[in-house]
């Protein structure tokens, strides 16, 4: 599944850094975002989008983590050449990472 | 306990009016804060200022003051913003002007100056964050540095009896601490209550980013009433316990969810959230449902500030030149791909001088690039989009002529061209030590 299903996500920026939360809609899937939602996965699904590092963050008394990417957004969103120049759709690109489902389900 | 009710009535310069009027009507609320300051706004406004020496502060100040004065005056609804940006007093006399005309003189309004701190900057030699090299790099090219404020001055002004305070740069979540330590006289150094305060500043800075917009997915985060969205409102308690909710009966909700975005959005490290007044924990936050649109948040917590202030410098950076144009129907994606060969190939033959050049397919790859899109169908129609930066306008203007000569001489079926040039005021930020910084208050007359 995608973690569309079991998760919702925001976009921030900040100069040329953006983060992205990722929040589990039923706190029962949390376990799964923490395996599965990693830093290193999330670097590498936004392969050619961040040229920095990604930093995870646990929120567990939200069932969240928070994602910092640096060097993401074309050399900060006031000088970007981006259409997108905040990363704003950066969180809707997360949400089509793929999600094994605990076979138990 | 006392508790007051703070309403956020912008998140945003250019943000829609007729909800912070609504909260003025029907939000029983104390105060009603306008957060209108874009990172490198205060650069632009800086321009206009030394254009004219009574510019400087938001274009929408008047519309904003002339549709919620009346109403605040009425109820006793103390207003809050940085509106101001780089001339907070002429915005200041522009209100009391707006007043006096609205025959509400006895209105006392207060600005907040000394954010401005180029002088300051320019005396040292201080490191730019964002990429290598110090503030003296960047040499003539500086327009303004502005240190972001804290809550003090701010709240200083509601004890002194204003009605409006208008700031420059400020930290965003202290236009709504300020109210707090003014009404319940919080000591500067009681951290836990200056981080809760935080919390709840920063959840309502944004307006309507808590109240479902910026949120909604249809099938899967549905928001209903989006086009009449309520902005927010915080009841605050003396002990910093929160509870966001809005105007019965406006558009959007405040529900768990929304409240949990908007606590981790422009977050990094959540145990340390830097502000001017205090280093805000947003880590043990917890957020409760209580009643439809009523969200309890708890758990917030601080610890001592730092000893710099935050400095925007704006800076004028570079120049954009941009070029668009459309295809369609069968092979539309294969026409697009052919006319950035050409305008590649353009560029290079014709000797334009970019530092830095990108070109995108709208509808294909222009959001995440080729690789995170490399498994999207094709689309029906595609936009041509190439932007490079320069050293001059001259040089700008010549990329997006080489997209619009596409129309006679690139491919088939070429529409709808659009170019652009523009200079590129960009922001970059240094830390100073926090005594340099001087804030005062200024009352107008009224």
């Amino acid at each position: 599944m995608k973690l569309r299903e079991i998760a919702h996500s925001r976009t921030g920026d900040k100069g040329n850094t953006s983060n992205i939360s990722v929040i589990a809609y039923d706190p029962k899937d949390y376990p799964l975002l923490l395996a599965q939602v990693t830093a290193e996965r999330v670097r590498a699904h936004f392969a050619g989008v961040v040229e920095g590092c990604v930093v995870r963050y646990e929120l567990p008394r939200i069932s969240a983590l928070n994602f910092v990417m640096t060097e993401t957004l074309g050399g900060g969103v006031t000088r970007s050449l981006a259409l997108d120049a905040h990363g704003k759709s950066l969180s809707s690109a997360l949400l089509d990472l793929e999600i094994e489902a605990p076979d138990n389900s | 306990m006392r508790t007051i009710r703070i309403g956020s009535g912008a998140g945003y310069s250019g943000d829609r009016i007729e909800p912070a009027v609504e909260l003025a009507e029907k939000g029983d609320i104390d105060y009603l804060v306008f957060e209108c300051l874009g990172e490198r706004t205060v650069a632009l406004a800086q321009q206009a200022r030394l254009k004219n020496p009574e510019a400087g502060y938001d274009p929408l100040l008047e519309e904003r003051m002339r549709a919620v004065l009346p109403l605040c005056a009425g109820k006793g609804i103390k207003i809050v913003t940085n509106m101001g940006a780089a001339n907070p007093e002429a915005a200041a006399k522009k209100t009391a002007e707006i007043a006096r005309a609205l025959g509400l003189s006895s209105l006392k309004i207060a600005a907040i100056v000394g954010d401005d701190v180029l002088d300051a900057c320019k005396q040292g030699d201080l490191p730019i964050l964002e990429f290598e090299g110090s503030i003296k790099k960047l040499g003539n090219r500086i327009i303004s540095a502005n240190a972001y404020l804290g809550a003090g001055p701010m709240a200083e002004a509601l004890s002194a009896g204003a009605d409006v305070v208008i700031t420059g740069r400020a930290s965003d979540p202290a236009l709504f601490l300020a109210p707090m330590i003014h009404a319940f006289g919080w000591a500067m150094d009681d951290w836990n209550l200056l981080g809760r305060g935080t919390v709840a500043g920063h959840l309502l800075e944004c307006a309507g980013q808590i109240t479902g917009g910026y949120f909604a997915d249809p099938g899967y985060k549905d928001v209903a009433g989006l086009a009449r969205l309520g902005f927010p409102i915080g009841e605050v308690g003396e002990d910093g316990s929160l509870v966001v909710t809005k105007v019965a009966g406006s558009g959007g909700a405040v529900t768990a969810q929304t409240c949990k975005e908007q606590l981790l959005y422009e977050v990094h490290d959540p145990t340390r959230y830097l502000q001017p007044d205090v280093v805000a924990d947003f880590s043990q936050v917890e957020v409760e449902e209580i009643a439809r649109n009523r969200v309890r948040i708890t758990g917030g917590r601080g610890t001592a500030c730092t000893g710099t202030l935050k400095v925007s410098v704006g800076y004028v950076d570079s120049f954009i030149g941009e070029g668009q144009i459309s295809y369609a129907g069968p092979g539309a994606l294969a026409r697009g791909r052919l006319a950035l060969e050409i305008v590649r190939e353009r560029l290079q033959l014709t000797g334009v001088a970019a530092s830095e050049l990108r070109f995108d397919l709208i509808g294909v790859d222009s959001l995440h690039g080729p690789q995170v899109s490399a498994h999207a169908n094709e689309s029906y129609e595609v936009r041509v989009r190439v932007t490079g930066r320069t050293e001059t306008l001259r040089e700008a203007v010549r990329i997006g002529n080489e997209v619009e000569t596409l129309y006679t001489n690139g491919p088939a079926g070429g529409g709808g061209a659009w170019k652009s040039a523009r200079e590129v005021v960009a922001v970059a930020s240094v830390l100073l030590p926090r005594e340099q910084a001087r804030p005062q208050v200024r009352f107008v007359e009224g």
